[in-house]
């Protein structure tokens, strides 16, 4: 899974968790809080499809690594392929 | 003691068989039935009563995702009955707002969706939503009401099994008596179609309805009758001091002259006619009036065969000898609508006090002789001889009694 492909799963899951929210005009460098109406249930949310959709468990100490797009990418890119190659 | 006299001034509602009053009414006149099957997980196929308002007119769809079905129903029910009642909702100060809605249960929808999710990730808790509790606290229903119209007043759920509906109604009244509060939305509330556990504890317990036909499952009264039609739905009424509606020049449904909320002490499931009986007494005691002074008694009757006949012990007991009342039932169209039982079937009849009739209990096609009241409408609706006054019974589980006179404001 390439980065670029990562963000299009964490925008999947947020258009199912924000529905009426616009997801075209996000900017991949800003904080999602910052641009979106998400509050920190919607983040526990996003937590929560990472784990049932893509067994993919985030620890509390990195939450923040979640903040915008591009962190997302960074950090749950890698995530997502050690998946594939287990 | 003098109390300040409260009056109905604004009605929202959702039913299977009408999102609001005008509708609701129609298809009660025409005796259009609101049941349908419905899938259920487990269970399999039911008749049940399944509202289609549209859920998204007052909700956005994160609003809606992340709450529960009974917090939607009401806070439709909730901007309907605003709107309905002329308000100026932007000017009223909304920390002088309650918000009272009854409740059969709340918590089983959400709880069971929760456990069947977890099985799908092999019983795995941490896959077990954040937001269960939030979605499962006794006031879920009418904290979402606060929320979404920013009502800063009281709000809290009564729990009166299946007396809910009118149980909510009488709190908006006696807050408004005691000046807690200045306007009121009470009424009642149910999503207990959601949940698989509702009908199958009524199967178990030899108390749900089946019918080849959806329509006619729904049967009280009638010999034939085999059980409850579960049901959702809502009715959220804006109650206000008569002297505060009149200064604003509203339009006023009918005064609540009398209620009492009485309990059997005798048994979980089986009614207690006596009780009712006593019910329905008291409430006429503190509405001044004799059994000769009610035009309709709208029956709280579900369709099972100990309970129908229990509530027609206790309504013969008190107008047996009154010619001139008119007896029905609106379970037959919609089904046992649960905490919002109580206030639906009362404002399916409240509209007799305008065009003077009287809808029919449908499904009645060979009356069980236990349950014969001459005074009993069937099939087609009537003209009242007078259209004055409603006594609104709704009983449930526990042995709670509820009974509630609504009186046409001259």
């Amino acid at each position: 899974m390439t980065k670029e492909e990562c963000k299009k799963v964490v925008l999947k899951i947020i258009s199912e968790i924000a529905p009426d929210e616009n997801l075209d005009i996000v900017k991949p460098n800003v904080r999602l809080r910052d641009q979106l109406e998400l509050d920190s249930m919607d983040f526990l949310d996003i937590v929560m499809e990472l784990r049932k959709k893509y067994g993919i468990n985030v620890p509390e100490a990195d939450y923040i690594k979640l903040a915008s797009l591009d962190s997302c990418a960074e950090y749950l890119t890698p995530l997502f392929n050690r998946l594939k190659t287990a | 003691m003098q109390h300040a006299r409260v009056v109905i001034t604004g009605i929202g509602l959702a039913s299977p068989n009408g999102d609001n009053l005008a509708a609701f009414r129609s298809n009660l006149l025409a005796g259009i039935s609101g049941v349908e099957f419905m899938e259920h997980r487990y269970i399999g196929k039911v008749p049940a009563g399944v509202c289609h308002f549209d859920a998204l007119k007052y909700q956005g769809r994160k609003e809606l995702r992340i709450g529960t079905r009974a917090g939607s129903i009401s806070i439709y029910c909730a901007h309907e009955a605003v709107a309905d009642s002329g308000l100026n909702w932007e000017a009223f100060d909304k920390s002088r707002v309650g918000v009272y809605v009854g409740i059969t249960e709340h918590g089983n929808v959400e709880t069971e969706n929760e456990v069947y999710n977890i099985s799908q990730f092999n019983y795995d808790v941490r896959c077990w939503t954040h937001h269960h509790n939030p979605r499962t606290v006794a006031n879920n229903p009418a904290g979402e009401v606060t929320m979404n119209m920013k009502i800063t007043g009281p709000h809290y759920c009564i729990g009166a099994a299946c007396a809910a509906g009118n149980s909510g109604i009488v709190q908006g009244a006696q807050m408004l008596q005691l000046g807690e509060v200045d306007l009121a939305l009470a009424g009642g509330v149910s999503e207990s179609i959601r949940s698989f556990g509702i009908f199958a504890g009524f199967k178990s317990q030899g108390a749900l309805a089946e019918n080849a036909d959806p329509t006619k499952a729904s049967r009280p009264f009638d010999k034939a009758r085999n059980g409850i039609v579960v049901s959702e739905g809502g009715c959220i009424y804006t109650l206000e001091r008569l002297e505060d509606a009149q200064n604003r020049g509203a339009k006023i449904y009918g005064e609540l002259v009398g209620w009492c909320i009485n309990s059997d002490a005798t048994d979980a499931v089986l009614p207690n006619p006596a009780r009712q009986a006593e019910c329905m007494r008291a409430a006429l005691n503190m509405a001044g009036m004799s059994a000769d002074d009610i035009d309709i008694v709208s029956t709280h009757a579900t369709g099972t065969p100990a309970g129908d006949t229990q509530e027609c012990h206790a309504v013969r007991e008190i107008f047996g000898a009154s010619k001139n009342v008119r007896i029905n039932n609106t379970k037959s169209f919609i089904g046992h609508a649960m905490g919002a039982a109580g206030a639906l079937e009362l404002a399916g009849n409240l509209p007799s006090f305008s065009d003077g009739l009287v809808h029919p209990t449908i499904n009645i096609d060979d009356i069980d002789p236990e349950c014969a009241m001459e005074q009993l409408v069937t099939r087609q609706p009537q003209k009242l001889p007078r259209a004055e006054t409603i006594l609104n019974n709704s009983f449930g589980m526990l042995g709670i009694n509820s009974c509630i006179i609504v009186k046409k404001i001259a």
